[in-house]
């Protein structure tokens, strides 16, 4: 986790174990938020799971006891629906109490389907249709430059979502303005809702077109945490361009039966299914 | 330019007033930028962008981003002046106003220039007379539609000390600067501008000259009608409504659709609070080519329309 100057300590072998472990937490609890509300998103979730513990574990800098404060780095969740990875990995930086997740979708509970940030502190702008949190997140970079700030955006889309039009004006207007501080995160999982997404409207070549519009491109195994931490690193990023971290990553990632399944984008498990599941990832820490 | 503006009063476009005021906000608040779809010219921000270019940012010609990117702004602590044509700003984004900037609660201030049918002859793609009821079915939207420079000038100052999302309903057919004696503007209050007994006008922007012309009309033939510009259609000024409706009478006039907005928010009041005969006037739907001035009087939005209305609705009334 970073100090206060935003810097994380320890070699990295280090800091992705911890990552690690802390993403394998958010996947049994995220889970079991789902069982218990009957409803969610798991594949979406699981494949952005170690994204999201990258960021809130070790890459933001934010302090939870002032989520507002001017300078936080910035965390957009463009792909909205995926709020099981996004409470379980706000709750596990202290952001809310923990015993919160198990108010997940009841009536009234600030863990709504879809994150708002009039109800809980540290979600920066209401998501859940897509094609929404990029602009917002460019909005807030462009912020930034006219301040010379020097906090970080990071904005996480699905792949599926960079089919919205707003995606590209938001990504050519990035590219036109030089934001430096922007780092944006494909979850690219190559399923959408209900299907591949190059049998859809095929996003490939993908990293050409961001390259098209002016950004730096990375890609990285969106599971391992070591390479997420280096594609993170603020040094390595040109001060003129915003950088997009294309990510490949398994929808479903972690429990046997779901991965690559688009059938999991909103499905629940059943008594024994998730038995399983929570005995496959208690296997993975063991 | 119709019959209602021809007059020895000067005219103003109140497109003037708003940039000279963005402009002096600007000078003691850095919070305040401007963010524009291409629409430099058209919102008349050239001088905005030499005083202060690192604060104008212009998206392109991409409605989705600019609402975006303002919501954006304002999570940065700065109070973004989001401008366009009326009818691109409202329709193409308006998901990105209803969650980004509404649902978000984001400090955003959303400009629609030349709304209702100052684009006349270029067709309903270009009128924007469906932005109110839009906006206004918003929940915590704050909608102002003002009628003159010093409305104007007062709206801008109020929608940057208001914590919120607020849209400005601006338009860029001349209108004379109205006299009152008030020298208060508050979001959410109207103001009597005539006073009668006999049925209550209810406008605002464009239409309230009109009506006030109307009302002058209607005073020579005996009838006391009381004007109020309701420049607020949402949060409403619901005392004002409650005692336009003990008139006994009531016409709404807007320079927009007739459905769902000033007229609409209007009617919901009285239907449930204070029934009352009213007459909605405003346009019928998407609209033929046609200028401003002539579309205001072919569809009877012009003192001679509204005045008939409230003889009309005073018949019913006895």
């Amino acid at each position: 986790m970073p100090d206060s100057n935003g810097t994380s300590t320890g070699t990295i072998e280090d800091r992705a174990k911890h990552v690690r472990e802390r993403a394998n937490w958010m996947r049994r609890r995220l889970l079991k938020m789902i069982v218990d509300a009957g409803q969610g998103h798991p594949g979406g979730d699981l494949s952005a799971t170690d994204i999201l513990a990258t960021l809130y574990f070790d890459v933001l800098r934010l302090d939870p006891t002032n989520p507002l404060a001017p300078g936080r780095d910035r965390f957009v969740m463009s792909k909205g629906h995926c709020t099981g990875a996004l409470y379980t990995a706000m709750a596990g930086r202290g952001l809310f109490p923990e015993a919160e997740l198990a108010s997940y979708l009841k009536p009234r509970s600030r863990l709504n389907g879809h994150p708002n940030r009039t109800y809980l502190p540290g979600v920066e702008t209401n998501t859940g249709p897509l094609g929404h949190g990029f602009p917002v997140g460019v909005g807030i970079a462009v912020s930034g430059q006219i301040d010379n700030a020097d906090f970080r955006t990071f904005v996480l889309t699905g792949d599926g979502e960079l089919q919205e039009g707003s995606m590209w004006e938001a990504a050519m207007f990035a590219g036109h303005r030089g934001l430096g501080k922007l780092t944006v995160i494909v979850d690219r999982n190559r399923l959408q809702q209900g299907a591949n997404t190059e049998d859809t409207n095929g996003l490939e070549p993908l990293g050409d077109k961001w390259r098209a519009f002016g950004w730096e491109v990375v890609g990285v195994n969106g599971h391992d945490h070591a390479e997420l931490l280096r594609a993170f690193d603020a040094a390595a990023q040109p001060r003129d361009k915003p950088r997009v971290i294309i990510a490949d990553t398994c929808k479903g990632k972690g429990v046997s039966f779901m991965e690559n399944q688009a059938g999991w984008h909103h499905g629940v498990p059943n008594p024994e299914q998730y038995a399983q599941a929570l005995a496959e990832l208690e296997a993975e820490i063991a | 330019m119709g019959a209602d503006t021809k007059s020895n009063a000067a005219l103003f476009d109140c497109r003037d007033a708003y940039v000279r005021t963005v402009e002096e906000l600007a000078v003691t608040d850095d919070r305040i930028v401007a963010v524009v779809n291409d629409s430099v010219g058209s919102s008349k921000l050239g001088k905005f962008r030499e005083r202060f270019p690192n604060r104008l940012i212009n998206v392109g010609i991409a409605e989705q981003n600019m609402v975006g990117v303002g919501a954006g702004l304002a999570n940065g602590g700065k109070i973004p002046f989001v401008s366009g044509a009326s009818c691109f700003l409202t329709a193409r984004a308006m998901e990105q106003i209803k969650a980004d900037c509404a649902y978000s609660n984001a400090n955003v201030k959303l400009c629609g220039i030349s709304s209702g049918v100052a684009y006349g002859e270029l067709g309903a793609t270009h009128h924007s007379i469906e932005d109110i009821a839009w906006l206004r079915a918003i929940d915590g939207m704050t909608v102002i539609v003002p009628s003159d420079p010093w409305e104007t000038e007062q709206a801008i100052r109020a929608a940057a000390s208001h914590d919120g999302p607020v849209y400005i309903r601006l338009s860029r057919m001349p209108v004379p600067a109205l006299e009152r004696t008030s020298t208060r503007f508050e979001i959410g209050k109207g103001e009597v501008l005539h006073e009668g007994a006999d049925v209550a006008i209810i406008a605002n922007g464009t239409m309230v000259h009109r009506a006030l012309k109307a009302a002058a009309a209607l005073k020579d033939g005996g009838v006391g009608a009381r004007v109020i510009n309701m420049a607020t259609v949402s949060p409403i000024d619901k005392d004002l409504l409650a005692d336009a409706a003990a008139t006994g009478a009531i016409v709404t006039v807007e320079e927009g659709l007739k459905q769902g907005g000033l007229g609409g928010a209007v009617a919901e009041f009285c239907a449930e609070s204070a029934p009352v005969p009213m007459r909605i006037l405003g346009f019928p739907g998407f609209l033929p080519t046609g200028s401003a001035s002539w579309l205001l009087d072919e569809f009877g939005l012009n003192a001679a329309g509204i005045a008939s209305a409230a003889r009309e609705v005073l018949d019913k009334r006895a």
